[in-house]
């Protein structure tokens, strides 16, 4: 009965088998953008709203039991906490050359993966907040005002 | 320069039909139409970061606004509607578009800005910070202050939501 329940949960069959197969396509590119943000145009802003994107996808297409058992509030409350604290420890960490967001990573070769000192970490940071967040609000606004109603 | 025009009279008419439309679904359709015009003209003016960002967030406040206003009858207000407020309305759009009128004239010709610190940016954000795209390198290196303060706004806005929304509160009305 629990097992027919969660079928009926969400959108129809056609819904649901696009989402399989595209919902780790579109994970997958806010990581790119995310961790390519100091080459191409994206960063740790966009990468994140689209992390966040494909979890609410998942939400939408599946019902929420399938989403938050991926990615539940306590987790998400987690990782932006996570992602404020790195962010401005990261920054904090420049005092050892000198002052606040100093770049005391070595700067790499241009246009490789690993350069320009600590841009990817901070886009890394930006992206859990926001991803994190937005996901957060999504399910707070969406969800708890849903359970009101009823 | 003309395709520009021409997104911006979308924008415009689209913004209209926002406010005019009776139905709460067909509005935020539109609101969403400006959105898409807004990444367009950020494309056109070759600021792709911009527009990643605008049609992302411009989709996240879509399905959110969308699954918000679904199945929820918003009372719309008719009765107070007096001649008073439109002539106001009308009123302060003429003031505002004469002053503006005076006022942007003296502003820089379009793509060439009096600022010299962006163009000091341009020459040396390569070589300073090492990352192949300057925006990021200004976002993060020259002006993190600023980012600080937007990821400070975020981290305050989600507070709030979850502070507003929470179950516990509402259970002792």
């Amino acid at each position: 009965m629990s097992k027919m329940k969660q079928d009926q949960a969400g959108m129809t069959l056609i819904v649901k088998t696009i989402t399989r197969l595209t919902v780790g396509l579109i994970l997958l590119y806010g990581i790119y953008i995310v961790l390519h943000g100091h080459l191409t145009p994206g960063g740790g802003f966009p990468g994140g709203v689209i992390i966040a994107l494909s979890f609410i996808h998942l939400m939408l297409a599946f019902g929420k039991e399938t989403a938050l058992k991926k990615l539940d509030q306590i987790r998400a409350s987690l990782f932006e906490s996570a992602g404020a604290i790195m962010f401005l420890s990261i920054a904090s960490l420049g005092f050892v050359g000198g002052y606040f967001f100093l770049n005391f990573i070595g700067k790499g070769r241009p246009f490789n993966l690993f350069s320009a000192g600590t841009i990817p970490l901070c886009n890394i940071a930006i992206c859990l907040k926001v991803g994190a967040g937005l996901f957060l609000i999504f399910v707070t606004l969406v969800v708890l005002s849903k359970m009101e109603e009823r | 320069m003309i395709e520009l025009h021409l997104l911006l009279l979308f924008m415009i008419v689209a913004a209209i039909i926002a406010v005019e439309v009776k139905d709460l679904i067909s509005s935020v359709v539109a609101v969403g139409a400006v959105g898409l015009g807004l990444s367009l003209i950020f494309l056109i003016l070759k600021a792709p970061d911009l527009a990643i960002t605008q049609l992302v967030v411009e989709i996240l406040c879509l399905i959110i606004l969308i699954r918000a206003t679904i199945k929820r009858d918003l009372p719309l207000i008719k009765s107070g509607r007096w001649h008073f407020n439109t002539f106001s309305t009308l009123l302060f759009i003429i003031i505002f578009l004469t002053l503006a009128y005076v006022s942007l004239k003296d502003l820089p010709a379009f793509g060439y800005p009096i600022l010299r610190v962006a163009a000091n940016y341009l020459k040396e954000g390569f070589i300073a910070t090492g990352a192949a795209n300057l925006v990021s390198s200004v976002v993060l290196d020259f002006r993190a202050y600023d980012t600080l303060g937007e990821a400070t706004v975020l981290f305050t806005a989600v507070m709030g939501v979850l502070v507003v929304m929470r179950r516990i509160g509402r259970k002792h009305e």
